[in-house]
């Protein structure tokens, strides 16, 4: 396929009467059969593929250089905790089928299990976030075995009883410092650090998780959520099958509570918070549900735009509501659903 | 054929409430053998459907596949047993291609068994088994979005879905339903050929013709017991199959 024109140049220009100029879509060459499957065959597509992804990457990469001040190099390491979590239930919701409204017991977990592993036996912060993260997704998974052959609604519903349940259980036995929690958690402490090291385990998240989706694990994930019975049809078990997908995604959740712990060097029944639950759900909803990156930038905007209305306490929930409400009724599939859409519609000039 | 016993149904029943959805059924099945299942709708067919591959608990009764008792066992035990079933409410794997569908059994502990691992290729063998149940090789079909498929792609990817876990005995609900009588046509012979490959196949079906151009035998199913078993001739024959199946008046004038 050879262009006449640079397709930057004429991106959205009319060319009037012209009659042997007909337009035609970017992607047109690039799709040959089937989504995902593309035919590269010049530097203009590839620009085309890579282009966004690039920009994602650098994007992130700029923004605690970005940051005005430490405070908002802090709002950022906090929102991309939000934003692990949100990619934790969009995977889950969306690609394993279980509407998991539990990510308030993920970070608790995570939080509690790395942080005892620093507080009492005085393990270096690295080993303890790695230690709180696998441990950690190993414990929600098993707690939450029991729950899988619940679907849809009825899953959500207990996971989300399990961060009330756990504090009660942490404040009625006093465990863990009780009420007042535990301090000092010594963490990096380098605002740098720790910007850095969110931001890396979210880009690894998200292209680890996009890729996994398109295995055969992540086929069986699919299939579980489509049809489970037909799962079971064919001889394979669907609550191994699931397990294995919450494991995947506690990973992200229990990271986030161990992440957080150290960055406040504190842990407290404040990891359980319902915060962690819902705001997860608010940025899948806004950034695009299904995307796994649009989660992640949804948590990216919500978290600043929340700490910009910390002076109305409580009232912030509200702004959650809202955007759920205003995304839900007016951009039903998302930001990155919608850029998405667009950016396929690109057209350029072609001579015919 | 062999007279090798494939399954042994023995008094099989399950109750809801007090209802009887299946009561006391009991058969047996050799391998090679296409066995249809007829009878009025609500008569449990399904349910008897349900109760042999483990998706409902049985309440009394013995299921043998192959000697071996699977009565109760969990369904996806007893898939790897070998028994395959298609559903009559057809769901695919909405959001993969028709294709990506297959790789779900293909990653089955059975296949991987009975490849020892070593399958190759997947995808060409998912495409493969398409096309052994007619879908076009070309490229562009198999590669559809399953949930776009219409009807008759997607009753035949019900098969191919069973197909690709190598089953032994084949249980097909309603395969032929809602299928227009040229889209019936394409499927007789690919029903044709999954015996002659040596499945032993159960249908369930309402398309009578088809039915019993296909199986040499027949058992009827009426309030969830069984009224006759025996060649498809023969059992139509009977007065209690009319019966049940077109209403008194009308058998009597028949």
């Amino acid at each position: 396929m050879r262009t006449d024109t640079g397709f930057l140049r004429n991106l959205g220009k009319r060319r009037g009467s012209q009659e042997d100029w007909r337009r035609e879509r970017l992607d047109r060459g690039l799709k040959v059969r089937t989504e995902g499957l593309y035919a590269v065959s010049s530097w203009r597509e590839i620009l085309y593929l890579v282009g966004p992804r690039a920009l994602l990457v650098l994007g992130l990469l700029l923004l605690p250089v970005l940051a005005p001040n430490l405070y908002w190099q802090r709002v950022l390491c906090v929102a991309g905790a939000y934003a692990l979590l949100a990619i934790t239930f969009d995977f889950l919701a969306n690609y394993v089928g279980l509407v998991c409204v539990g990510g308030a017991f993920m970070t608790g977990v995570g939080g509690y299990v790395s942080g005892i592993f620093t507080y009492y036996l005085g393990f270096p912060w690295p080993v303890s976030i790695l230690l709180g993260t696998v441990l950690g997704a190993v414990i929600v998974t098993l707690l939450w075995l029991p729950s899988l052959p619940l679907r849809g609604i009825y899953f959500a519903i207990l996971t989300f009883m399990f961060p009330f349940l756990a504090r009660g259980i942490i404040l009625a036995l006093d465990a863990f410092g009780g009420t007042l929690g535990l301090g000092p958690v010594y963490g990096a402490d380098n605002i740098w650090v720790e910007n850095y090291l969110v931001i890396a385990v979210m880009l690894v998240a998200v292209f680890a998780l996009r890729r996994l989706v398109g295995e055969d694990v992540g086929i069986l994930f699919l299939g579980v959520k489509d049809n489970d019975l037909a799962v079971l049809a064919s001889g394979i078990s669907i609550t191994r099958v699931k397990a294995k997908g919450l494991f995947i995604g506690a990973l992200g959740g229990c990271f986030a509570g161990a992440y957080i712990v150290h960055l406040y060097n504190f842990m407290g029944t404040s990891l359980f918070a319902t915060d962690f639950s819902i705001l997860p759900i608010a940025a899948t909803v806004m950034g695009g549900s299904g995307t796994l990156v649009g989660p992640m930038l949804g948590a990216l905007i919500l978290t600043p735009l929340s700490e910009l209305l910390r002076g109305f306490g409580q009232l912030r929930v509200v702004l959650y509501a809202l955007v759920l409400i205003g995304f839900i009724m007016f951009k039903p599939e998302g930001i990155v659903n919608w850029l998405t859409r667009k950016y396929h519609q690109f057209e350029q000039w072609k001579k015919v | 054929m062999t007279d090798e016993r494939i399954l042994e149904v023995t008094d099989l029943a399950k109750s809801f409430g007090g209802v009887r959805a299946v009561d006391d059924v009991s058969f047996n099945l050799n391998r090679g053998e296409i066995m249809g299942v007829i009878g009025p709708n609500g008569s449990g067919k399904t349910s008897l459907v349900n109760l042999i591959t483990g998706f409902v608990k049985p309440s009394s009764g013995k299921v043998l596949f192959k000697g071996q008792d699977i009565t109760g066992k969990a369904p996806n035990k007893i898939a790897d047993y070998g028994i395959a079933r298609t559903f009559q409410v057809m769901r695919p794997y909405g959001s993969l291609a028709a294709y990506k569908n297959l790789i779900v059994p293909l990653t089955s502990p059975r296949v991987k068994r009975a490849t020892g691992g070593k399958l190759g290729d997947r995808d060409a063998v998912a495409i493969d088994i398409l096309e052994e149940v007619g879908f076009e090789r070309d490229a562009y079909v198999p590669y559809k979005v399953a949930s776009s498929l219409p009807l008759g792609y997607l009753k035949r990817l019900e098969l191919a879905r069973c197909l690709a876990l190598r089953p032994e005995l084949i249980i097909c609900d309603e395969v032929f339903s809602g299928l227009s009588m040229a889209e019936i046509a394409t499927m007789v012979p690919v029903v044709e050929r999954l015996r002659i490959n040596g499945i032993t196949l159960i249908m369930i079906e309402h398309r009578l013709r088809e039915l019993f151009s296909l199986a040499n035998r027949v058992i009827v199913l009426n309030f969830g017991s069984k009224l006759a078993d025996g060649p498809p001739d023969e059992v139509m024959a009977r007065d209690e199959v009319k019966a049940a199946y077109m209403g008194t008046e009308v058998a009597a004038t028949c």
